[in-house]
């Protein structure tokens, strides 16, 4: 995996006005890298601020505050329609819900290939639908579905047809927004190893949001945990599962079952209480380790140092 | 499709049948005949009359030769206006209905879905508002309310279009606008609540991560999306209103088929009633027909079996 940095997420923020006074911080500066060709899973509960925050990456809303920026260039100031248009090329996105998010008047082609007709690549209609059978096969389908409705296939066959259209434009980033939870397990397993698969292939750099923790650690290279908008936590995945240090994460660990009876009969599941914290000063995300970061006071940066090096 | 299409037509067959079984005798039940109104017919004339049209037979026997007639189609004649035949009455009256219904339908629509757009894309807005203002009054004040001003202020005032009758385009100007109203309002209402709907969703969403713009996003996505329940409203629209209005063609003096059965009902033309009652139902059902397959056009999911696949 090289180093170079695909996408450069600073302070952002995104808040939503939901009344006369009142204001949603639904992100509330965060910051990270994701460098070229890696997953970057990110974690936390309903209503942290995962999807908020791979929305606003891609410009489906306006940043509040802070800077995004793609292969060095800024992403969310001004620009111009074809520029926005080219970036838009290179950053797609998979959606959660597989049900919902494909036109029910449109037919698979037409789905898969509005991609490319909004941004000019293919010439005529013999070349559309040969890329779009292609995009078809390279998701597991066959190319008879291409003049099928989308309430003719089953969720996993419609999450593949979300895939493909995602895939169609050529990107280079795409940003997986909670892609498997609207689906049952067996088909979960499946449209994960489709991704990797295609990542090897292509060397697609992915943003992967989920709240499935061991489909995230599966997947994932590095890994950020949020909560309540802000990023508490970021390391490699290895080092997230064996050394957690922010209590919220050891919290969401403490969370996953596994199929073992031992193990369950013992598991413990340390509930995260946010008043434990410092507060003499404002948190700041500190570098515990190499590649391990913390959001965290003085104090208890001291205090997390100490548990690691036990 | 082809097979879903005839048995459709089966239907419409005896649906058709059934309304002018049941018109009949609901006719023949109504108290009074087309001779009560005339004082001048004596005793014998009136007998003769009645042996003339069949009237003294027993019902069932009436009813046999009607539909007998009605088989071949012959809607027997008029007793009011001197022995013509219906279907003469009813071919010179229902183009200029359906001339004037059309206009209005289509001008209504469209301009409704416009409004309705509108206030959806700027939706909560003064925008939304007033539109929601100019749908909720022509929803709720008559048309022939909009027919008598418009009568009274540009025809009489200012005398700018003439207030009545047909045949230039000036004299369909008013009841054109009188009648397309109320589609309007209609249209518009449903329009801006389908198009809320259909542009929070999450296909709408895709759309826009695929790097579409807004227009296409809308009428691509959007329109397409929301036209179902608007179709449904509008099909048995489209029927009251080129079938004849019987209020705005009174007020306009337009010789359309309304106009023809109101004053068929005052003087108890039965033969032209009943005519027209089948004309409307034969109209409603061809609508309604056409309506399920627009349904399968605009949205594959109620494509019928044995559509493709």
């Amino acid at each position: 995996m090289s180093q170079e940095k695909l996408l450069e997420v600073t302070n952002l923020k995104q808040h939503f006005k939901t009344g006369r006074h009142s204001v949603v911080k639904a992100v509330d500066g965060i910051t990270f890298d994701i460098y070229q060709g890696e997953t970057f899973g990110l974690v936390g509960e309903s209503g942290c601020g995962k999807s908020t925050t791979g929305r606003s990456i891609i410009r489906l809303y306006n940043a509040t505050d802070g800077d995004v920026k793609f292969k060095g260039e800024d992403v969310h100031g001004k620009k111009s329609k074809a520029e926005l248009k080219k970036f838009n090329q290179k950053m797609q996105m998979i959606f959660q819900d597989p049900y919902a998010s494909l036109n029910p008047r449109m037919t698979v082609l037409d789905i898969i290939a509005e991609g490319l007709d909004v941004h000019g690549l293919t010439s005529n209609n013999a070349e559309r639908k040969a890329r779009v059978e292609d995009l078809l096969e390279r998701v597991g389908l066959n190319k008879e579905h291409a003049n099928r409705y989308p309430h003719e296939f089953s969720g996993g066959q419609r999450q593949r047809i979300g895939i493909a259209r995602a895939l169609a434009v050529d990107p280079e980033f795409i940003i997986a927004d909670e892609p498997i939870s609207a689906l049952d397990v067996s088909i979960q397993a499946q449209v994960v190893n489709l991704l990797k698969d295609l990542q090897r292939e292509h060397g697609y750099t992915y943003l992967f949001i989920a709240h499935d923790l061991s489909m995230v650690k599966y997947i994932s290279d590095r890994i950020g945990v949020m909560y309540f908008g802000k990023m508490v936590e970021l390391a490699d995945s290895d080092e997230l599962y064996k050394n957690p240090v922010h209590p919220y994460t050891k919290s969401l660990l403490s969370a996953i079952p596994l199929p073992d009876p031992d193990y369950e009969r013992n598991r413990v599941r340390t509930s995260y209480d946010p008043a434990q914290h410092d507060s003499s000063e404002e948190p700041e995300f500190r570098e515990i380790r190499p590649k391990h970061w913390v959001l965290c006071t003085t104090k208890e940066f001291e205090a997390y140092k100490l548990e690691l090096n036990d | 499709m082809a097979r879903y299409i005839l048995q459709r037509l089966g239907y419409m067959i005896l649906t058709l049948f059934l309304i002018a079984t049941f018109s009949f005798f609901l006719m023949k039940m109504l108290p009074g005949s087309p001779l009560s109104s005339e004082q001048k017919v004596t005793e014998a004339q009136r007998e003769i009359i009645l042996e003339k049209y069949g009237l003294n037979d027993p019902v069932p026997v009436q009813y046999a030769r009607y539909m007998g007639n009605l088989l071949q189609g012959d809607l027997g004649v008029s007793f009011q206006l001197k022995n013509q035949p219906v279907t003469d009455i009813l071919l010179s009256r229902i183009p200029i209905s359906a001339q004037l219904g059309l206009y209005a339908l289509l001008i209504g629509t469209v301009l409704g879905m416009l409004l309705g757009l509108i206030a959806a894309i700027k939706n909560n807005s003064w925008v939304d508002y007033s539109a929601n203002i100019v749908s909720v009054i022509g929803i709720s004040i008559p048309s022939f309310i909009f027919a008598g001003l418009m009568q009274y202020y540009v025809g009489v005032k200012l005398g700018l279009l003439p207030i009545a009758f047909w045949g230039t385009w000036q004299q369909a100007v008013m009841p054109t606008i009188a009648l397309a109203i109320f589609p309007m309002a209609i249209g518009a209402r449903f329009m801006r609540t389908e198009m809320i709907e259909v542009l929070g969703s999450d296909f709408i969403v895709t759309a826009r991560a695929k790097g579409l713009n807004n227009t296409g996003i809308l009428f691509k996505h959007g329109l397409r999306n929301a036209l179902i329940p608007l179709v449904t409203v509008m099909g048995p629209m489209a029927v009251s209103l080129m079938t004849g209005t019987l209020v705005i063609e009174q007020i306009f003096s337009i010789p359309g088929i309304g106009e023809q059965f109101v004053s068929s009902v005052m003087t108890d033309d039965f033969a032209i009633i009943m005519g027209t009652t089948l004309f409307f139902a034969f109209f409603f059902v061809l609508i309604i027909l056409i309506v399920d397959l627009l349904y399968g056009i605009i949205d594959p999911r109620i494509r019928l079996a044995g559509g493709k696949d």
